[in-house]
């Protein structure tokens, strides 16, 4: 005998497409306000991205991954978060710990290669970046196990890239959520790019979004520079984890429009027609056609939005390089609750030695 | 001779060595059209082809995993792990298997395999960028763990590597990647595994070191006029080269050992051990080690205060010779 067992499907969603235009049917409920507010973190954080590539460039910063492209991916996600949920996030995710509420001025710290700049203020519960790729998902997975036997209504989110499903780590969280039924989403921006490695030759899968289908619950793919779709995938996957339904997985399908880092030249392995084609996708540019025609979008209010955003960033470097270093001691201090005896020895020689 | 950097050394040496066995493969992340992220494998894939160097998926413990497999199998692997902190993933499958292959099979299945991995600070890099995990793969009884310091022996030591019948993790000092140039024969030329390198020779103390450290000594040595200083660079640090060690100890009386890795059971541990079992009776002074300290590297801004500097090697120098008796 022989016969189907099982069968599949994988669910696309878009919601505002490049012109501009909505499906108002799927449109999730959003008050111009809210929307106001969603293009105001997107500017926020591009001008940030923006005068981090500058500040690098001068060798005020050290290396840095830009988030251009990817703003939809993570503020419309980020602005449905509780205080007491846990984002467990990789490295280029400076939309998220902006609309959490991190200064700005910390992030900058952060890549100018300050170990303070990650210290999260009370009540921002992000954990600070997170660099291996693919390893961090099982700490979502296991803060969502930790709010199930605690009968909390947390969720654990997380945060990765497309490169980020080849580690096995990965499949590791995926299998956990998925067997203890962790109040955890899987959110990855599939930016199509790990380096130089496009998404082709990162998998044989025709989505990310069905490997969720092998762990036993629902993956759906997302246009991820489309606002709405990635606020309602968000919106509809928190609930499910809040009500006691399971993991979900989101792929956020994107596009990564800078080099990698400031350390690559993406001219090496990919085409500057194929990033063009990409820019008419931009998703601020998107939500502006969407404002522009539902009338909620004015030139001033543009200027106005662009203006304190490059304030706030201004300002935000301004205290970032103001910030005297760290003493030389302080690298001892967080290798354990108390220092150790060597320990205790070894900060008190270099102490005396940076007198 | 053409005079050639680190990172175009090992290149030369992948080069010739795919050119004259076909069984040498290569494998990692952003290796083929990249050429890698530090373009150590720059013009190779346009040169064998993408079945001969093979841009993996972003999976280290796949990528040594299958080179094992693969070595099994009669080829050669090369695997390329994109920087020290990410071979932690392939530790698992460097530790209980490759290492283990010979042994667990009486000598019927080996693993000749050679993985590449950048190592070590003082580039100003990201978390994750700047360790020295050389510890780790030396402890694993199996593996062998070389660490050239210059170009000439990068291209000699990467040979001896790929041709060695069994696993040998190739560290790369990426501090010294373009820092140096040298003249680098096209001749096949080999540096054995298992010798160190008297690389300034002197009568009063005995420095050791390995990787970039090998260069910040050298300069730290210049500015003492009256120690005459004998700088040893291990380049292999499993198997070690013991006798060129008890030999200038014998000669010295005085050791001073320079490492990056925290000071906690790092190689400075077992070269101690040594010459105290071999030599002893030697030493005029207790030896002196200049090391990183127990914790995690500082972020650019404070890892100089961590590292190995001129005037920390300075300070030992004159310590143990002051301490002498
Ligand atoms: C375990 C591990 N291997 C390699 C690297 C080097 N590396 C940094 S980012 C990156 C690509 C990540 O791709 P992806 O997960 O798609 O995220 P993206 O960079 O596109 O945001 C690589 C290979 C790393 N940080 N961690």
């Amino acid at each position: 005998m022989e016969k189907v067992i099982e069968k599949f499907s994988v669910k696309y969603l878009q919601i505002l497409n490049e012109n501009g235009s909505c499906d108002d049917n799927l449109k999730p409920s959003l008050t111009n306000k809210e929307i106001k507010k969603m293009y105001e973190l997107m500017i926020l954080t591009r001008a940030f991205d923006e005068k981090a590539l500058k500040l690098q460039r001068q060798g005020r910063l050290g290396t840095f991954a830009s988030i251009k492209g990817q703003e939809a991916c993570q503020i419309p996600s980020a602005i449905q978060f509780l205080k007491e949920d846990l984002v467990v996030p990789a490295f280029r995710e400076h939309g998220l710990y902006i609309t959490l509420g991190l200064p700005i001025e910390m992030l900058f710290q952060s890549w100018s290669g300050d170990e303070r700049g990650m210290k999260m203020p009370d009540k921002v519960n992000i954990l600070p970046i997170s660099i291996p790729v693919g390893s961090h998902p099982l700490h979502a997975v296991g803060a969502a196990m930790a709010f199930k036997l605690q009968k909390k209504k947390s969720v654990a989110i997380t945060f990765f890239g497309d490169g980020a499903t080849s580690e096995g780590d990965f499949h590791e969280a995926m299998n956990f959520a998925g067997v203890y039924k962790a109040p955890v989403v899987f959110f990855c921006q599939n930016n199509q790019f790990a380096i130089s490695t496009p998404i082709k030759e990162q998998t044989a899968s025709s989505t990310l979004a069905q490997k969720a289908i092998a762990y036993g619950f629902e993956g759906i793919q997302v246009d991820g520079n489309d606002v709405f779709a990635v606020y309602k995938a968000t919106k509809d996957a928190l609930q499910k984890a809040r009500n006691g339904k399971g993991p979900t997985f989101i792929e956020c399908f994107t596009y990564r429009m800078a080099d990698h880092t400031t350390s690559d030249d993406a001219s090496k392995y990919r085409k500057d027609s194929e990033v063009k084609k990409w820019e008419i996708k931009d998703p601020i540019l998107r939500l502006k056609k969407y404002m522009i025609k539902k009338n909620i979008f004015s030139e001033q209010f543009e200027l106005e939005t662009k203006r304190n955003a490059e304030q706030k960033v201004e300002e935000a470097v301004k205290k970032a390089e103001a910030i005297p270093k760290e003493k030389a001691e302080e690298m001892f201090n967080y290798t354990y609750e108390k220092l150790t005896p060597e320990l205790k020895e070894q900060k008190e020689n270099v102490r005396n030695e940076n007198k | 001779m053409t005079r050639l950097n680190l990172v175009e050394a090992i290149n030369l040496a992948l080069k010739q060595e795919m050119k004259k066995d076909k069984s040498v493969v290569l494998i990692g992340e952003d290796i083929g059209e990249d050429g890698g992220v530090f373009r150590v494998t720059d013009g190779l894939a346009k040169l064998y082809g993408n079945e001969r160097v093979m841009d993996s998926p972003l999976a280290e413990s796949g990528i040594v995993g299958t080179s094992i497999g693969m070595a099994i199998a009669g080829l050669k692997p090369v695997a390329e792990m994109q920087f020290e902190g990410f071979i932690m993933p392939a530790l698992d499958q460097l530790i209980n298997h490759a290492s283990r292959i010979r042994n667990r099979s009486r000598g019927r299945f080996t693993c000749p395999l050679v993985v590449r991995c950048p190592t070590g600070g003082g580039i100003k890099a990201l978390e994750h960028h700047s360790d020295s995990p050389e510890t780790y793969l030396i402890h694993t009884p199996g593996l062998k763990v070389v660490m050239p310091s210059t170009p000439y022996d990068a291209k000699g030591l990467l040979i001896s590597s790929i041709r060695d019948p069994d696993p040998v993790i190739f560290f790369e000092p990426k501090k010294v990647y373009r820092a140096i140039k040298q003249e680098v024969p096209e001749e096949e030329y080999l540096i054995p595994i298992g010798k160190a390198k008297i690389v300034k020779e002197g009568s009063d103390v005995t420095l050791i070191t390995w990787g970039s450290l090998v260069k910040t000594s050298l300069e730290a040595v210049q500015h003492i006029s009256d120690i005459n200083v004998e700088v040893i660079d291990l380049r292999s640090l499993s198997p070690l080269d013991t006798s060129t060690i008890l030999n200038s100890v014998k000669k010295t009386g005085k050791v001073v050992i320079v490492q990056e890795a925290p000071k906690t059971l790092g190689f400075s541990s077992e070269i101690i051990a040594i010459i105290n079992e071999k030599a002893l009776y030697s030493l005029e002074a207790p030896i002196e080690r200049v090391t990183g300290y127990d914790v995690v590297i500082p972020l650019p801004k404070n890892e100089d205060l961590y590292l190995p500097s001129q005037e920390k090697i300075i300070k030992a120098v004159e310590k143990v010779t002051k301490n002498a008796i």
